[in-house]
């Protein structure tokens, strides 16, 4: 079941800069997150 | 506080961010590990004893999800939003205070009770919102924000342990390093509270075929107060009870599993290799939240939920046998069986949403994350009781988890079987359309 189309909101209203910082508040904690993950997984295999 | 509904022109993009906001946040409870040792130093506590906050938090958080649901889908998310920003901050605050003043109690209270509302309510509060604006994707939408709760703990985890490495970890060092915690949180979950926006009843997003659209948009309307005395319900309740406890029974032993699995071979495994594949189960339980929740969308709910207990007691089984035999393989079936766990979690909201409708399936949800609760006493209870007996018994190696490996396989089918019997819930238990559009109505004008 995938989207055909953009939905009318997206094409309505687009704050591609709100979007962007909105992701990144977001993005930026968990890429550290997933930084120290990736750390300490890579020790089952050493 | 009014619902506050969008703007024309608001793109439904900046929801799952907000609902993330919050997720990524209140998952920390999982990390509360971090603090049981320093804890236990300052104060002289029991082990026991400082796991008690996190306990009372995930009661709490099952307590105020099924008391509070009819509420959060009353009041709407941004309040939802701001009530787990409020109660989840001065958690941590009362915590501090706790801590400053080496009164043990109010930790418990501060963390454990206050907060615990924090992480029920805020767990719920965006899953209805998202499910309506993403009629389309319903799976891929709850699974982002249900993903955020396994990545809380990822980044709580090493933040905390460096906090406590800069504060100290005497009670001082607690103190500061608790007060910090509600201070950031709080200001990281304002993005949630300023940004969730629920989508207009006429402004509803227009994707996919018309055959999709129809089904998005109307369907079976379920109350909350029904849906509990549907025979769908509690069969949807033993699948999630099921599944989690089975994904805690390797989770729970996941670190001495590996351990013992391959202790008399030739390639044992040492500690730190074995911390290593605890990060590695947590890395496949969030991956599987936001990726079998998405295949979800395209396979049908029933179908994933006959993967995640079909599979995962096929490769409980894998381990029984084989696991012993070889390492990748040992590895490879736990990474499923965690991302099946993560992915139970995640799709339960779309599930819920294609028997009971989007009118109440917040509610909803939150009743159901009893089967949590339930599952969270339950998983650690049969795996620690079954492990002991075992060592009593004399057994060592991978002869030790032969039992608790069999229970989970009959857990899961016991799962298997509850979503066999799910069948489309019965028309008198709808809601009639003019109430549902009465209710719609006073939605919009209270806004």
């Amino acid at each position: 079941m995938t989207t055909s189309q953009p939905s009318r909101h997206d094409r309505a209203g687009r704050r591609p800069g709100l979007i962007l910082f909105a992701w990144l508040w977001v993005g930026a904690p968990l890429g550290y997150g997933l930084y120290e993950l990736v750390r300490k997984a890579a020790q089952l295999f050493t | 506080m009014a619902l506050p509904l969008a703007p024309p022109g608001w793109s439904r993009w900046l929801v799952p961010p907000a609902a993330l906001s919050v997720h990524l946040s209140i998952g920390q409870a999982y990390a509360w590990s971090v603090f049981k040792p320093p804890l236990e130093a300052a104060l002289g506590l029991s082990g026991t004893q400082s796991a008690l906050p996190f306990q009372l938090g995930i009661v709490m958080l099952g307590l105020s999800a099924a008391f509070g649901g009819t509420l959060v889908e009353r009041r709407g998310p941004r309040w939802a939003m701001a009530v787990a920003l409020c109660c989840f901050s001065s958690g941590f605050l009362l915590a501090a205070l706790g801590a400053w003043t080496e009164q043990y109690w109010l930790i418990v209270f501060g963390y454990g009770f206050v907060g615990g509302i924090g992480l029920g309510i805020g767990y719920i509060s965006p899953v209805s919102t998202l499910i309506k604006w993403f009629p389309d994707r319903p799976g891929m939408a709850t699974g982002i924000a249900i993903m955020g709760f396994g990545g809380g703990a990822l980044i709580a985890s090493p933040w905390s342990a460096q906090m406590l490495e800069s504060f100290g970890a005497d009670s001082g060092g607690i103190a500061m390093a608790f007060l910090v915690h509600g201070v950031t949180y709080a200001v990281f979950m304002s993005l949630g509270v300023l940004l969730v926006r629920v989508p207009r009843p006429s402004a509803a997003p227009v994707t996919g075929t018309p055959a999709e659209q129809a089904t998005a948009t109307t369907g079976p309307q379920v109350s909350a107060n029904s849906a509990v005395r549907t025979p769908q319900f509690w069969c949807l309740w033993i699948v999630l009870c099921m599944n989690v406890t089975a994904g805690i029974g390797i989770l729970e032993k996941a670190a001495p599993m590996i351990t013992d699995f391959f202790a008399d071979t030739s390639t044992p495994v040492s500690a730190s290799a074995a911390a290593g594949f605890v990060a590695l189960l947590s890395a496949a339980n969030m991956a599987g939240r936001i990726g079998w929740s998405s295949t979800s969308d395209l396979i049908g709910r029933k179908n994933v939920y006959r993967l995640y207990l079909g599979a995962g007691a096929l490769m409980y089984l894998l381990i029984a046998s084989f696991g012993d035999s070889s390492k990748p393989l040992f590895i490879c079936c736990a990474l499923v069986i965690l991302s099946f766990y993560g992915g139970g979690f995640a799709t339960i909201p779309a599930y819920l949403k294609d028997l009971f409708g989007t009118y109440q399936v917040g509610a909803i949800h939150g009743r159901l994350l009893t089967a949590w609760s339930t599952a969270g006493v339950l998983g650690p209870l049969i795996v620690n009781w079954v492990a002991d007996s075992q060592k009593d018994a004399g057994k060592s190696g991978s002869s030790l988890y032969g039992l608790s490996l069999g229970i989970m396989i009959g857990l899961l089918l016991v799962g298997f079987v509850a979503n066999e019997l799910i069948r489309p819930v019965h028309q008198r238990h709808h809601v009639p359309a003019q109430r549902k559009a009465s209710d719609d109505d006073l939605a919009a004008k209270s806004a």
